[in-house]
């Protein structure tokens, strides 16, 4: 089954990481990833810009445009990971791998996936750090 | 796991909502310091053993207020402090209810300590350093290593500020709306002032020492953005410098010489960077309410959309450049829209659009840098060459006077 291991924290804390904080976590969450690739679980991953750079389309008789995200929480969504697991047991174990490499504050939302498209992205459209 | 880096971030991202509300508590900014200092300590002794509290900020302003009262009242008799488990215990329940006190009044808070630091009473340069010690958190060590003074000169320029502040009034009733855009409008000119003092380094080594200011600078647009998310001003200033400092690693080469922008080697840009940028001044162009900072930042973003210098949209910028005379007429900003203006109309229309701005424009070094180049291209190299050669003895530094030199070394006279 496919799960999404929806990452949430407070913008402002990552927005303060110090550069080798930022280098070593990533490289402890990249190897997560690649471990994840080599076992062949690994699905598409994203880190998303912060909400200040997101725009909502409220739906309703007359469409709303809200700068930002709609709701003001004190942690945002910043990424996601599709991950495919045999149990929620396993999801669970993924997503403490991961707070383990990036360890605070913050939450890992577990949910699975209903439907799923694969990316038919060109490479050259697709960001990279 | 014994990776305790994830404390430090947490603390200076509840700082300035902290210091924020602290100082309406005491409304004095060392107590609020003290503390600020004070419930850090004790988040250091507890959170690596009890984890984050849920709200950080909520348990900040919590421990730091009963701390700094607590201290007030031991002047008077001697009062035992809740042991640190307990208080911890307490502070998530508690928290909700200071929460609902900090809530409402955490953007004003911010906006407030913001404001604070460019008190109109200060000197640019010490609003800027009191903002890095006081909003950000650097330490004096820090924030002298990237003005490149001495520790003391810096300790005492911030200690002149805060006394300065001291004997100012500032007012801690919640601003009405149009104090509040002037707060804003005060806040924005500070951080954009603090990003420059980071960003117009001229050489390489230089520029590595004062990157901390760009990057605070950078840190202090996004709280602001994040507390006034639908500003298009203040959208435009965090696209305008998250475009500019994108080119920061093509802005010198190998020998610590400046690289012009249509010489930057554009792959060297960071493309996270670009994307937030256009992203924001996207948005905020939907609002059709342009200001400077937005024009600004839509100049920089036709440079950033441009794949190879020879395909900017010179015309585009031109107008652009247009507009942003009429709303902030200065002859600084007629000069750079004469470069756009050569690359569209040719250099003729540009000389005559700065020939008039001689008088006022005389010892900018820039000014003779374009009009040299100008007449270089009217095929001018007599006047290319002296103008050239007033814009080197006006060079601030031994990079910008190399780089006038390699146009004298073209001329070939």
């Amino acid at each position: 089954m496919l799960y999404a291991i929806l990452c949430y924290n407070s913008e402002e804390a990552i927005g303060a990481w110090s550069k080798d904080h930022h280098d070593e976590t990533m490289a402890r969450l990249y190897a997560v990833n690649d471990k994840l690739a080599q076992q062949g679980r690994l699905g598409p991953v994203a880190r998303l810009l912060p909400t200040t750079a997101a725009t909502t389309l409220r739906k309703g008789r007359e469409e709303l445009v809200i700068d930002g995200p709609f709701a003001e929480t004190k942690e945002q969504l910043l990424g996601f990971y599709v991950i495919d697991c045999a149990t929620l047991e396993a999801a669970l174990d993924t997503a403490k791998e991961l707070a383990k490499a990036n360890p605070g504050t913050g939450s890992y939302e577990i949910r699975p996936v209903a439907e799923f498209h694969p990316s038919q992205l060109p490479d050259e459209k697709k960001p990279v750090a | 796991m014994n990776d305790l880096g994830w404390i430090d971030p947490v603390l200076s991202a509840a700082r300035p909502q902290v210091m924020g509300a602290l100082l309406r508590y005491f409304r004095n900014l060392d107590t609020a310091e003290e503390a600020f200092q004070e419930a850090c300590l004790r988040a250091l002794k507890s959170w690596p053993h009890n984890g984050p509290p849920r709200d950080p900020a909520a348990w900040l302003i919590l421990v730091g207020r009963n701390a700094a009262m607590d201290d007030i009242r031991k002047r008077a008799r001697q009062t035992e402090l809740p042991d640190e488990a307990v208080l911890s215990d307490l502070t998530d329940a508690e928290a909700s209810l200071a929460d609902r006190l900090d809530g409402e009044h955490y953007k004003d808070d911010i906006l407030r300590l913001l404001f604070i630091c460019c008190h109109p009473e200060l000197p640019a340069t010490q609003q800027i350093a009191l903002a890095l010690r006081i909003v950000c958190g650097l330490s004096v060590k820090q924030i002298a290593q990237a003005f490149l003074v001495s520790e003391a000169a810096m300790e005492q320029r911030i200690t002149r500020a805060k006394a300065r502040i001291g004997n100012a009034s500032v007012a801690f009733e919640t601003p009405g709306a149009p104090e509040r855009a002037e707060r804003l409008a005060a806040v924005a000119a500070m951080i954009y002032l603090l990003f420059n003092e980071g960003y117009s380094s001229s050489s390489s080594r230089e520029a590595e020492a004062r990157t901390p200011l760009a990057e605070q600078a950078i840190w202090l647009v996004r709280l602001l953005l994040r507390l006034f998310p639908s500003e298009p001003e203040i959208m435009g200033l965090t696209a305008l410098m998250l475009l500019q400092r994108a080119r920061a690693k093509a802005r010198f080469d190998k020998d610590g010489d400046i690289v012009l922008l249509e010489d930057q080697d554009r792959s060297l840009w960071s493309r996270p960077r670009i994307a937030e940028g256009l992203a924001l001044i996207d948005k905020a162009m939907r609002h059709r309410r342009p200001g400077p900072y937005q024009i600004q930042a839509a100049i920089a973003a036709l440079h950033a959309r441009a794949p190879c210098a020879e395909d900017t949209d010179w015309a585009q910028i031109d107008m652009l450049y247009a507009n942003l005379e009429r709303l902030q007429p200065s002859p600084v900003i007629t000069l750079n829209r004469a470069v756009a203006v050569s690359k569209v109309r040719g250099a003729e229309a540009a000389y005559e659009m700065i020939e008039p701005l001689g008088a006022r424009l005389q010892g900018y070094f820039y000014f003779h840098g374009v009009k040299g180049a100008l007449l270089q291209q009217l095929g001018r190299p007599q006047e290319a060459h002296e103008a050239f050669s007033r814009a080197i003895a006006l060079a601030n530094t031994p990079a910008e006077a190399a780089h006038i030199r390699q146009h004298l070394d073209r001329l070939s006279l």
